[in-house]
């Protein structure tokens, strides 16, 4: 009972990574594509602007899913990072590449130092998530059982590589419809539109990608296709089906507020449609929940620690989403560092 | 290197890379740790000043520290997340075997860190446009959970070394979990007091130092006097409480885990009597070469009275306890630490006489000299610090229960090699980039400093440090945005 709890505290969390840490890598895509320095130069600031304040707290649910799963499910964890090691390891190493080209990206003053930070960022926010929905992908198709070793048989295969995939685009997706709204939010007109473009564009490859997925587990993954196709799991589908159309249809008419509530829908209904998919397992057919609890104890103190940290964080972050929803978050820039605004005719200070 | 491959000449081959990818990322990570963990404390100091006393200085001071603190706590986040995908790519055996038990320190951590998170955004960003008072409150309890952080992370350690709150059953699995005294093991308390500390004394010794080589240069004005004052004082008042802390934790370590205190103390047979080695190296056969020797005083720190028996290393078998050369290690981690500490304290009485009898800075060059090189001098201690507990705990990854051997990952060894060369490129590119930011930001703000103190000396701030900063010049990008992002009027396209 305590261990379907902390299942679902488990799987909400993932939600919240994909939802949260997704919209910031799907910035980081649209970073890369944004073209050269020229022309790219107004979506970047953008991006930058729109990230700044949050990614940090973005990026912490992925620590918080760690938790949840070696506290709670030791013997998941242990398979998951057993079987899976190469694409976390490469994970890993898109995270940190990831975070420090942004945030050292943005001291930065030559073009040139700006240029090599933001590729880092922008590539490392694409393969991340490639590398994470490959794992998720590994483990919905059942194919890390504990004791895999690892092995490049458990997440390249068609199912993780179409998660992998289904990944970047969630996260593009995410990340456009955010984006827009933040342009709108910055004043920005000419890239509300920009964004839209690019929002809608995500959601109709998010469309054929997931046609595409239920044709592909039907034989890769029978049990979470099965899942997915009836009961639950069939209802959260056809959920997240209509909160893209919904999406597409706030989007064209141009109200960017619910497209928000309405994109982080879409993705939220798709993973909790999965989780049912594959209930009662953790790892289909080989770990189910009960087997893969840990001890009682500790999973009532799982559940205990999150929720007095829910009692404290909730408010936390709703407040800080808020803040900068509002308007109410700005970075200090050089000038407010100095002891005035800067002689303007001083060379140094122009790049 | 070489002597660390002939030990592990019988252990999985993928140990070795596994340990030093471990300890590589851990060393670096814990370089951010007290600036993570104390700076936003000592800034709130320097900003409540500068509320106080409505001190345009002190409040500049605080807002360029809360700068650092936004790349540093960036890197910072990064890294820590990059042990927390270790921890399963490494060390799956541990976490998969007691995650359950001890997993809940770090479910703690992770919470606090979230919180810490978010706190530190909102401080961060909330200097132009948050009322003052409304800014300064809600960066209040930033240093709270940061000590919540602190707290999960050092239960999660402290179980590894003394575990407990669990029964085995019959598969060898823990059962049974009382995650109360799993949190709250008996070398809980010293360690985390003691790592708090230090966290505070490195971080403020590491900014002041920053001052004091400005100082020393001759730049005397009332930014670095203060700039070096506020970190320094907070730092050199905790020196001696650390000192106390220290030697309370080496008593635990002697009652709690007698082997490891032997490898820190190089104690070969069980005795009384026994002598003390400053530095020193012990040898397979139990000779110790080198190294100052007092008679008997090992057995005076450890337990007041030359009688005191201390058990040595010989009291388990060999492959129970650190070898030969990890003993040494975690010795000369040890006795570093403490000739550190030891020359702080010398630093803080120094400045404490000063400041106390004399109501002033010291003048003698010497003494900036030494808080100049208090901060680098006190992350070498922390590092030590950190090699004396991990390294004398060795064979263990929880002391009696596991060895690192049997928690380690079966990755091939290869994989783990490359990952160590690839994550050792990454981090000095990163570290390489943070210092090189950091310098940057320093060089812009002392050529701001100076051109202004030509300009217009009566007034230190002219621009308002709240609300919206006054007009941005035309060619100056937007703050943080992309260059040639065509500013308009505002400063803002």
């Amino acid at each position: 009972m305590i261990a379907d709890v902390i299942a679902v505290v488990l799987l909400l969390a993932v939600t919240a990574y994909a939802c949260a840490g997704g919209t910031d890598y799907g910035a980081g895509f649209w970073d890369l594509t944004a073209g050269g320095t020229e022309r790219g130069a107004r979506p970047r600031w953008l991006i930058d602007h729109a990230m700044a304040p949050v990614w940090e707290v973005n990026n912490v649910w992925l620590v918080f899913v760690f938790v949840i799963m070696w506290t709670g499910f030791p013997t998941l964890f242990q398979t998951v990072f057993s079987a899976m090691w190469l694409p976390l390891a490469l994970a890993a190493i898109g995270l940190v590449l990831r975070g420090a080209g942004f945030a050292l990206r943005k001291p930065l003053r030559r073009i040139a130092g700006r240029r090599l930070y933001g590729a880092v960022f922008a590539i490392a926010s694409l393969l991340t998530p490639f590398f994470l929905g490959a794992a998720v992908g590994g483990i919905a198709s059942g194919r890390a059982v504990p004791g895999t070793e690892a092995s490049a048989h458990a997440w390249s295969n068609p199912t993780s590589v179409l998660f992998g995939l289904i990944a970047i685009v969630a996260t593009a997706f995410l990340g456009a419809v955010f984006l827009a709204g933040d342009a709108a939010r910055f004043g920005a007109p000419d890239l509300v539109g920009y964004f839209r473009r690019r929002a809608l564009g995500s959601v109709v490859a998010l469309a054929v990608l997931a046609a595409v997925m239920l044709t592909v587990t039907r034989s890769d993954a029978p049990h979470v296709w099965h899942g997915l196709t009836h009961g639950l799991g069939l209802g959260l589908v056809i959920l997240a089906g209509v909160c893209s159309v919904a999406t597409g249809w706030l989007l064209l008419r141009g109200s960017g507020a619910w497209a928000r509530v309405t994109a982080v829908g879409v993705v939220a209904a798709a993973i909790i449609a999965w989780g049912a998919a594959q209930r009662p397992d953790l790892i289909p057919t080989s770990l189910t929940v009960a087997e893969g609890a840990g001890a009682p104890g500790s999973l009532r103190w799982t559940g205990l620690v999150t929720l007095v940290a829910a009692v404290l964080v909730c408010p936390a972050v709703a407040f800080l989403y808020w803040l900068d929803t509002h308007g109410e978050l700005e970075p200090l820039s050089d000038t407010d560092l100095r002891r005035t605004e800067p002689a303007r005719d001083d060379p140094t200070e122009h790049n | 290197m070489h002597t660390t491959v002939t030990l592990l000449a019988d252990a999985p081959a993928q140990l070795l890379p596994a340990r030093q990818l471990m300890a590589f990322t851990l060393a670096t990570h814990i370089i951010l740790v007290p600036l993570g963990v104390a700076l936003p404390l000592i800034t709130l100091v320097m900003h409540h000043r500068g509320l106080r006393r409505n001190d345009p200085v002190a409040l500049l001071l605080a807002r360029r520290w809360s700068a650092v603190m936004a790349v540093q706590f960036a890197v910072g986040v990064v890294t820590g997340t990059v042990l927390s995908f270790e921890f399963g790519l490494l060390w799956p055996g541990l976490m998969g075997t007691w995650g359950g038990v001890f997993g809940i320190g770090f479910g703690v951590e992770a919470w606090a860190f979230f919180l810490e998170a978010v706190l530190i955004a909102i401080y961060l960003y909330g200097w132009r446009r948050l009322k003052p008072r409304t800014h300064f409150l809600l960066g209040l309890p930033l240093p709270a959970a940061a000590l919540l952080g602190a707290f999960g992370i050092l239960a999660a350690n402290s179980w590894m070394n003394t575990p407990q709150g669990f029964t085995l059953g019959a598969d060898g699995k823990p059962e049974d979990v009382h995650i109360w005294s799993a949190i709250f093991t008996p070398m809980f308390g010293p360690q985390y007091w003691h790592f708090v500390v230090a966290m505070l004394i490195t971080a403020g010794y590491t900014v002041a130092g920053v001052y004091a080589v400005g100082w020393l240069r001759g730049r005397r004005d009332r930014y670095h006097r203060l700039g070096f004052t506020v970190p320094f004082t907070l730092a050199a008042v905790f020196t001696p409480v650390q000192f106390v802390l220290g030697d309370s934790i080496a008593r635990s370590v002697f009652h709690k885990q007698p082997v490891k205190f032997a490898a820190t103390e190089l104690v070969w047979r069980t005795d009384t009597h026994v002598p003390e080695y400053i530095f020193g190296r012990l040898h397979p056969d139990g000779s110790i070469s080198g190294g100052i020797k007092i008679p008997q005083f090992d057995s005076i720190l450890a337990g007041f009275t030359p009688g005191t028996k201390v058990t040595g290393l010989t009291s388990v078998p060999a492959d129970d306890r650190p070898t030969a050369t990890q003993a040494t290690i975690a010795h000369w981690a040890f006795d570093l630490m403490v000739v550190i500490g030891s020359l702080l304290i010398l630093l803080a009485l120094w400045y404490g006489w000063c400041r106390l009898r004399r109501r002033r800075l010291p003048t003698s060059p010497w003494f900036f000299r030494g808080a100049a090189c208090a901060g680098v001098a006190s992350v070498i201690a922390v590092e030590c610090g950190w090699i004396t507990a991990e390294v004398g705990r060795q064979p263990w990854i929880v002391y009696g229960h596991m060895r690192i051997a049997e928690a380690v990952t079966p990755t091939r060894s290869t994989s783990l090699w490359i990952m160590l060369g690839l994550v050792i490129v990454v981090y000095v590119f990163i570290f390489g980039s943070l210092l090189a930011v950091l310098l940057k930001m320093r060089t812009g703000w002392r050529l701001a400093d100076a051109r202004r103190a030509g300009e217009r000396t009566e007034e230190p701030e002219a621009d308002t440090p709240y609300g919206p900063r006054s007009r941005v010049p035309a060619g100056d990008p937007p703050s943080g945005g992309g260059t040639g992002a065509g500013p308009a009027e505002d400063g803002r396209p």
